[in-house]
């Protein structure tokens, strides 16, 4: 079962802020949607291997060969927070 | 001898070594070659996190990671994969570092390092491969920042991430441990030391075999075991003070070197890891004889070949081995032809010695100089040939320079640009050993001035032969052998 506590630890490590009300109501979500999983877990699973993947394809690699990068104005064309080219941003706690 | 480990330390360490000699990033094709450009020029969407973009990894990575497990006799992974870490902070542009978890590429490897009481064995949990952040610049101090510059350039460079078992008995095994790992990644070529930000380690430290400790940000090679001899005495303070240590993260303030309680946040580490969707796991174990047959000769192998060889000593043996470039340069210049003891001596002793004592670290061999840069400013660099150090091993294994004037060469050879050979500067500063008639000339005549001290010897006082040796050298300038002079004075004085 998911607490009010769990819905405020998960809302504090996606840095978003939560109200009273939305606890209460994501709190509730969210058990819903664990207990429809909790249906899932009724099944047998012990014999079968987990699938990560469905395509059962390894080994996706590339060579090491440089490319072209991005212009340093086209890198921070989004952004007004910028200082000598580098992204500005607040002090960190 | 055994090592009783009186304070019962136990130390671990968890380091992250840069594959900078890697051409490109581990996911898309930035260049690594980044540390003089300006910032911000060296990303693209993928390693800036954009929406939409997708990693696809560097095969050299896989190799390198691989070469690294094989070197540190470890088990390489029948089948591995990448995790996300996710986590908040503003130099992990995507929310997350792509890492491994629970598959790690090497695991169960060791190192060998010369500990406190003769060979000692450092177990290695694992090895695993990951992207290394950004990098954030404080505006002012770091307690009074402003606000934080961030440049993208670093992030997504290769880390291979190594955890030790926690086997280091004291600081100084901890440091040997780092400068042997350190040499076996130079000799695999997969990792430049001298290059800012290439090492970076954290160490955990406990005393009495009680709670430890995690000390980061040791991001100097010397600064290891600085860091953890404060440590270990802040521990056993706590203790003698009849308080407990308790577990924490400290950071580690090199500038004053100590180590400082950080102010975590209550919350318990929760990077709610889990598999990589973007990545397709990897089953590379069919890579490996083909990858084991490129393994250079590593540090030990080298080091009894050496002694075999060139029928070196094992101290002399040792040091040569202590750096590829240094191994390569002396046997560079080996192959000339020069008698290998002597070339041993003024390479591992005094060349390696003044360079020591000048803070400059061998930086690069090409087969013909061996260049060293300076640790702390990479503007004073200089470097000295094979047909150099051959000329000067030469010169001094035909007997016409002294041990004194070889220094003098090798010394003016560091700290001058000019491009002159010892023979050059030998003749330039005038130090061709003397003739021996003039040689004898300086020993009659020091004999004929110096009755008292002749006397005092003859009546068996040995130091005053010294005082007579000193003369000799007095008169010659320093350019006489001494073991000439002496053998001289006591065949004139005695017979």
């Amino acid at each position: 079962m998911i607490t009010k506590e769990d819905v405020e630890h998960i809302g504090w490590l996606a840095r978003i802020e939560i109200s009273e009300q939305e606890t209460v109501e994501y709190m509730e979500k969210l058990n819903s949607v664990l207990g429809y999983f909790g249906q899932l877990d009724e099944l047998p699973t012990e014999d079968v291997a987990p699938t990560y993947h469905v395509a059962e394809i390894y080994n996706v690699f590339r060579e090491d060969v440089v490319e072209e990068c991005l212009p340093q104005e086209v890198v921070l064309a989004n952004t007004e927070h910028k200082q000598d080219g580098a992204f500005r941003v607040p002090k960190i706690g | 001898m055994v090592y009783e480990n009186p304070d019962g330390v136990r130390i671990g360490l968890e380091i992250h070594i840069q594959l900078n000699k890697l051409k490109t990033k581990m996911f898309c094709g930035c260049s690594t070659d980044y540390h003089n450009a300006a910032p911000n020029t060296h990303t693209c969407p993928v390693c800036l996190g954009l929406p939409g973009a997708l990693p696809v990894l560097n095969k050299k990575v896989v190799e390198a990671a691989i070469k690294v497990g094989l070197a540190l006799e470890g088990e390489i992974a029948e089948e591995t994969q990448f995790h996300r870490k996710n986590y908040f902070y503003p130099d992990l542009p995507k929310g997350y570092q792509i890492t491994q978890y629970d598959f790690p590429i090497v695991s169960n490897g060791k190192i060998v390092i010369e500990g406190e009481d003769g060979e000692h064995t450092v177990g290695i949990t694992r090895a695993h491969m990951e992207e290394d952040p950004g990098k954030l610049v404080h505006i002012g101090s770091i307690e009074k920042s402003k606000g934080v510059l961030i440049d993208y350039n670093r992030s997504g460079v290769t880390l291979i991430e190594t955890v030790t078992e926690p086997d280091m008995r004291s600081p100084k095994e901890a440091r040997r441990f780092l400068d042997k790992f350190r040499n076996i990644l130079e000799y695999l070529d997969v990792f430049d030391g001298n290059l800012e930000g290439a090492m970076r380690v954290d160490a955990n430290v406990s005393v009495h075999w009680g709670t430890r400790v995690e000390v980061k940000n040791i991001s100097s090679h010397k600064g290891v075991e600085r860091a953890l001899l404060y440590e270990i005495m802040r521990q056993k303070n706590v203790i003698r003070r009849g308080g407990k240590v308790s577990q924490e993260t400290r950071h580690f303030d090199e500038g004053r070197g100590v180590t400082l309680s950080m102010r975590t946040k209550e919350e318990a580490e929760d990077y709610r890891y889990f598999r990589e969707p973007d990545l397709m796991p990897m089953r590379i174990t069919d890579w490996i004889p083909a990858i084991k047959e490129t393994l250079p000769e590593l540090p030990d192998a080298k080091r009894a070949r050496f002694i075999e060889q060139y029928g070196i000593t094992d101290m002399h043996a040792k040091s040569l081995t202590s750096k590829i470039m240094l191994a390569d340069f002396y046997e560079g210049v080996c192959a000339k032809g020069v008698d290998p003891k002597i070339a041993a001596t003024w390479t591992a002793d005094v060349f390696l010695g003044e360079l020591n004592y000048r803070d400059l670290a061998i930086s690069s061999y090409d087969g013909e100089k061996i260049g060293f840069i300076h640790a702390k400013d990479p503007r004073i660099k200089n470097s000295i040939k094979v047909s150099d150090m051959v000329e000067l091993v030469n010169l001094f294994a035909e007997g016409k320079i002294s041990d004194r004037a070889a220094v003098e060469v090798i010394r003016t050879m560091l700290d001058t640009a000019e491009e002159k050979t010892p023979f050059q500067i030998i003749e330039e500063k005038g130090l061709f050993k003397a003739e021996d008639d003039l040689v004898t000339k300086a020993v009659a005549e020091t004999i004929a001035e110096n009755e008292a001290a002749v006397q005092d010897y003859l009546g068996g006082t040995e130091k005053s032969l010294n005082f007579l040796v000193g003369q000799v050298m007095k008169k010659t300038k320093g350019t006489a052998d001494a073991k000439t002079a002496r053998d001289l004075i006591i065949k004139e004085l005695k017979g």
